[in-house]
């Protein structure tokens, strides 16, 4: 149900663009981006200032490889410049809140052009950005994944923020902390009282996500050591609302859900793995392992406005929005958490 | 046409016969189309991934790989193919018997009552969203069963289903079923009364064998319905991988496994496939329905 309100769901909002940056030389397609978004937000930083300058180095290059030199120079000179343009973006529902809430300010921003953001599952939007039907592919697993080699060599990934996994109980459980080994068990159908864990005598009711869902995915691999969820003495639910509130109805339930569910949510509890309680800040520093990146693929380059877009998404003026909803920074991430993951 | 003497005087006649004839073969494209990309889909898990009809139909190991090429998981639907017949049947069980009392209630026994206020409500029934069924199901029905019953898996369950699924199906059945009934000719019950039959007796022994096809038909599109919807039986069934114990676990169907994975599955890989097989299944076995009512209908026009 949710799904569905998801796909209908679209936000119309505005964006305003520089046509030179999103137009650049493939190989620099994040610097130019930042150069847009800087642009945008009016408030250049010298990090910022400094990617424009790369930018301007590289317009030779741009100017010698492409047919719109002449409109890269203009918009170098006058950065400012807003651009019409539709940026159309579907896929993955874990995203799917934040990236409309980033078109929603976008818009704000840069009123004179249209973003549209839909759900669909990160499997669809993976193939409608492929098949060119959409700019923005937004997805919680890696192209590679989903798609066949060479498809998904066409593909440029941009990746926006991250995402954190969190087992959830029912609040009148008590049990707030289990080490890994305790969590696999539950998730294997192994350990089926509460009571074997530390808990009251209470019959475990699993409740999870269908097997192609990238919340299961990121909690399959990071979370249970690539154990399979025993899918046979389980409950499934589409999405991570319907999840919830299973686990709140039921006092033995466990589910697991992304961290953006829970931040503004106390009907359920969060579980610490060995430990490490589900935080943003735990994610960050790397103690704290079931967490991954939301992709955003775009065709190759994209077009001007869709890098504008995802460039503002990814910029230091989003960041506390992007907290504020419960996901991470990517480029808050430790070295650490990120070699950890590798 | 006398303000324009030049026109063809049969061009209304052809113009609108045109109309018709286009929206008419429009139509039958359409369904041919969609039968035909479902089978273009569908036959994938045989012949690209080699997995046989048998495997699919009555096997219940499920692990398809959901990626783009490679193959060599299970593909085996009987756990979902299992679950929709279960809840379907179910359904059928529990609407039959109130749809048919109360087709007769509007159509004998309170005719008037009938067409004035019972149809409209039976019809208002049938408007209303699935959605608006299956979240009424799971706040309502689910938490019920689960505390009466204390049913292990939290009240998800075949029989929440059976019951969200009967309630859905009960208008469609009603309705046609009725009609069945009003469509009688008069003379059957006057000639029945005219033996010293009492009203039941004319229900029972005259009207409702002599309506049998409609009222078949009427629960052969229930179950068309029923075995079809998706969205209300998702939300009740508990969607657990298993054939159900007994009628208070969980379980899954067709509709709703093919829901839940078909966006998020990559394109062209065996989960992708086995779950277009699992659309083609639906495909064949509304149509083998509708076939079943055609026969029902063109006997009763032998007749």
């Amino acid at each position: 149900m949710v799904l569905a309100a998801a796909m209908i769901s679209s936000v119309f909002t505005g964006c305003g663009n520089s046509d030179a940056a999103g137009s650049a030389a493939s190989s620099a397609a994040t610097t130019t981006t930042d150069a847009a978004g800087a642009a945008t937000s009016a408030t250049a930083t010298s990090a910022a200032a400094t990617t424009t300058s790369d930018a301007a180095t590289e317009t030779p290059a741009t100017t010698a490889s492409s047919t719109v030199s002449s409109s890269t120079d203009e918009t170098a000179s006058v950065s400012a410049a807003p651009i019409t343009g539709t940026v159309t973006a579907a896929g993955s529902s874990a995203l799917l809140p934040l990236a409309q809430a980033a078109a929603e300010s976008f818009m704000e921003e840069n009123p004179d052009c249209v973003v549209t953001v839909n759900g669909g599952g990160s499997g669809e939007g993976l193939k409608q950005v492929a098949d060119g039907a959409i700019d923005i592919g937004n997805s919680d697993v890696f192209a590679e994944e989903k798609l066949d080699a060479a498809t998904a060599a066409g593909l440029v990934d941009h990746e926006v923020c991250t995402i954190t996994m969190a087992p959830v109980v029912n609040t009148t459980l008590g049990v707030s902390n289990l080490t890994t080994e305790q969590l696999v068990g539950i998730f294997t159908g192994e350990v089926t009282n509460w009571s074997e864990v530390g808990g009251p005598d209470t019959d475990i009711l699993l409740v999870t996500r269908p097997s192609s869902s990238g919340t299961r995915a990121l909690f399959k691999n990071w979370a249970l050591g690539g154990a399979e969820e025993a899918s046979n003495e389980a409950l499934e639910t589409d999405d991570s609302g319907t999840l919830l509130q299973t686990v709140e109805q039921n006092e033995g339930a466990i589910g697991y859900v992304a961290l953006s569910y829970l931040i503004n949510d106390s009907t359920v509890s969060p579980v610490s793995i060995d430990g490490v309680a589900p935080t943003l800040e735990n994610t960050y520093n790397g103690s704290y392992k079931v967490w991954g990146y939301e992709h955003m693929y775009t065709n190759g380059n994209g077009t001007d406005a869709a890098g504008a877009f995802i460039n503002y998404m990814m910029g230091d003026k989003f960041a506390d929005s992007i907290e504020s909803m419960g996901y991470g920074v990517s480029s808050k991430m430790s070295d650490e958490a990120v070699a950890s993951h590798n | 046409m006398n303000k324009n003497k030049k026109a063809h005087p049969y061009r209304n006649e052809y113009l609108g016969r045109g109309v018709v004839t286009a929206c008419g073969l429009f139509i039958i494209m359409v369904t041919l189309a969609i039968g035909a990309f479902l089978i273009y889909q569908g036959t994938g898990t045989f012949t690209k991934y080699h997995h046989s009809l048998a495997e699919f139909l009555f096997s219940s190991d499920w692990s398809p790989v959901d990626a783009a090429t490679g193959g060599g998981g299970g593909v085996g639907a009987a756990v979902y193919i299992t679950g929709s017949l279960l809840t379907c049947g179910l359904a059928l069980l529990i609407a039959t018997p109130f749809a048919i009392g109360a087709s007769v209630f509007m159509t004998e026994i309170a005719p008037k009552a009938g067409s004035k206020i019972f149809q409209p409500a039976v019809e208002i029934f049938v408007g209303i969203p699935s959605v608006v069924y299956g979240w009424i199901g799971l706040t309502v029905l689910v938490p019920f069963i689960r505390d009466t019953f204390h049913a292990k898996m939290g009240g998800y369950s075949v029989l929440a289903a059976g019951i969200v699924l009967a309630v859905m199906i009960f208008p469609t059945i009603t309705t046609v079923s009725s009609d069945a009934i009003r469509s009688l000719p008069e003379d059957y019950r006057k000639a029945a009364y005219g033996l010293g039959s009492t009203r039941w007796q004319v229900i029972y022994k005259v009207t409702l064998p002599a309506a049998r096809s409609g009222i078949f038909t009427g629960i052969i599109l229930g179950l068309t319905r029923a075995f079809g919807e998706a969205l209300a039986v998702a939300m009740v069934i508990g969607k657990t991988r298993a054939f159900p114990k007994n009628i208070l676990s969980p379980t899954n169907n067709l509709t709703a496994a093919i829901a839940a994975d078909i966006g998020n599955s990559a394109s062209g890989g065996e989960q992708n496939m086995a779950l277009w097989t699992m659309a083609l299944l639906l495909y064949v076995v509304s149509m083998i329905f509708i076939l079943i009512i055609h026969r029902l209908s063109g006997r009763e026009v032998a007749r």
